[in-house]
């Protein structure tokens, strides 16, 4: 089987970001970019499912500017085929990605796509389920575990409360959570070899796709900062200061 | 205009997170009704009847809608939805697997997560983990909302007497099956409606040190939370996460213990109205949040704050 992978470029999980002067948006020039951490446990999920032989080819696809080529090559390093970067303009929304990757879908035909269940910048944990409805797919999202068993997969689910399995007819979407599996390093030469394989560059548009937003940002700000807290010295200063001052015990 | 929200609940019980979600919903301002999708789920509808500020209250009743599957659920609200101006779902696993479904299929965009309304049109939601809040404007005629539940007050419940009108509208995909549930029994309050909440990380060391903690917040009455890397150690079972990619929580009263405070984790947690921290190492970013900070070993002070309180 086929496996579709979607991967985005975010800024870097460790970078500690900041709200630009026009307060439009987060200053993210010169910081340091990179696929987002679902992202990259969706990759090594299809990875594994190909090494176990229950898929033939993985395919990784991002929404995005030339820049996320980068990331599209990174993921060709850690084991994917080939790759398709959808060229489109920076910060499209949910909706937007999701139409155009049901575009890539319905092209590339694959019996699983697998995407992160949110991106650590917009935070929205959509596009999953968006794809899986313009698609009529079925979808099992925040996945920890996936079990592909002839024409259906196993997805057991992390739910407030526990865990939930679902079965699914393929073809079907799955989300990664972040204890589905442990993303592996590229190596030096899978890296070299990477730069080899094929990358194909189509245009947004060029698919008769509606990407115009729907939501208008009007501001962003920095969160209100917390009063810097004093540091006591004992259990009973503590104890104290909870009762009588915080009054929350 | 009117607001539907779709009730949070276990076919048993309506979860308390759906009495934050109807403030978000007055906030708008529009008349209010509620949908009970689920099986065997009548005792959630009339809860739901009594909630303040409900005028009406839909009941799907049927095993198509037992566990609740987006699949079968997201047609449903579609079908429901036409004459409404907002749909809001609280911002639980439920709420974000199934919302995103139903505004695909309606062709607006989803707006996750609102932590304020501005105006019927215009919310503010966290970005980046929390380190920036964007105030979003839509233009979609449909609404579609998720509400973090600890950033809006519960309504009153009690003194509402919506009207209860059965549904009888089946949407079953064959597409999806349900195989099997493993809920987490526990005694203690709910993570995300608990007024304290005690939390460990890392530095606990154990399963069995998780203990300290427990005893601790069952003295307090708290609920007990974790960090990543107390789940991914395996100390803590995952849905007792609290961060970025967990639980959102605004208790009262944080206590994190053995935490460094790495931003994934405060993003889950920095609104609690107290934080305190202990930890032994004395540059530990917790430590930047906390109102109160005790620098020690949890070992130590976790035995002596138990007996003392």
């Amino acid at each position: 089987m086929k496996i579709l992978v979607a991967v985005k470029r975010v800024v870097d999980y460790n970078v500690k970001i900041s709200v630009n002067a026009s307060q439009t948006g987060v200053e993210t020039t010169n910081l340091k970019m990179s696929m987002n951490p679902f992202c990259e446990i969706a990759v090594e999920e299809a990875i594994r499912q190909k090494e176990k032989g229950y898929a033939d080819e993985v395919v990784v696809v991002s929404v995005g500017s030339q820049a996320s080529q980068e990331q599209l090559r990174a993921a060709l390093a850690l084991g994917a085929d080939r790759a398709i970067l959808v060229e489109a303009e920076e910060g499209l929304e949910s909706l937007a990605v999701a139409k155009l990757l049901a575009a890539v879908v319905r092209q590339e035909q694959p019996e699983l796509v697998i995407l992160g269940k949110q991106a650590i910048d917009s935070d929205a944990n959509q596009t999953g389920q968006m794809l899986a409805a313009l698609t009529g797919y079925p979808q099992g999202t925040f996945a920890s575990e996936v079990n592909i068993v002839e024409k259906s997969v196993a997805v057991t689910r992390e739910i407030d409360g526990g865990l939930q399995t679902l079965s699914l007819v393929l073809p079907a979407i799955i989300t990664t959570d972040l204890r589905l599996n442990e993303p592996r390093y590229a190596s030096l030469p899978n890296i070299m070899k990477a730069k080899r394989k094929p990358l194909d560059v189509v245009s947004a548009a060029d698919y008769d796709i509606d990407t115009r937003p729907r939501l208008t940002t009007v501001s962003v700000v920095a969160p209100a900062q917390r009063e810097s807290g004093i540091r006591v010295s004992s259990v009973d200063e503590l104890l104290n200061k909870l009762k009588n001052e915080a009054k929350v015990i | 205009m009117k607001t539907l929200i779709i009730a949070e609940h276990d076919n048993l019980h309506l979860n308390p997170v759906t009495l934050n979600t109807v403030q978000a919903a007055t906030q708008i301002g529009n008349e209010i009704h509620l949908l009970v999708a689920g099986y065997g789920c009548q005792a959630v509808a009339q809860a739901a009847a009594k909630i303040h500020g409900v005028t009406q209250v839909f009941v799907a009743d049927n095993e198509a809608y037992a566990h609740q599957l987006a699949e079968n659920v997201a047609p449903l609200i579609v079908d429901v939805a036409q004459s409404y101006s907002h749909i809001l779902a609280p911002a639980t696993t439920q709420g974000k697997n199934v919302l995103p479904r139903v505004a695909a299929l309606y062709d607006v965009a989803q707006i996750s997560d609102i932590i304020a309304v501005v105006s019927a049109d215009t919310f503010k939601r966290p970005i980046y983990a929390g380190n920036a809040i964007a105030t979003v404007k839509s233009e979609d005629c449909l609404k579609v909302i998720t509400v973090r539940g600890s950033s809006f007050a519960p309504v009153e419940s009690g003194s509402g007497n919506a009207s209860i009108e059965p549904l009888s509208q089946v949407f079953k995909s064959d597409k999806v099956s349900f195989v099997r549930e493993q809920l987490e029994k526990t005694a203690r309050p709910e993570l995300n409606a608990a007024r304290i909440v005690v939390s460990g990380g890392r530095g606990v060391g154990s399963r069995e040190n998780f203990a300290l903690l427990e005893q601790l917040a069952d003295k307090l009455g708290a609920a007990v939370g974790a960090s990543r890397a107390a789940v991914d150690s395996g100390y803590a079972q995952n849905d007792l996460q609290v961060g970025q990619t967990g639980k959102i929580v605004a208790p009262d009263l944080y206590i994190a213990v053995g935490i460094s405070g790495a931003i994934q984790h405060l993003a889950g947690m920095k609104e609690s109205k107290i934080i305190v921290a202990i930890n032994k190492d004395d540059e530990s970013p917790i430590f930047q949040v906390a109102d109160y900070g005790l620098v020690g070993d949890l070992f130590d002070v976790l035995p002596e704050l138990t007996s003392k309180i």
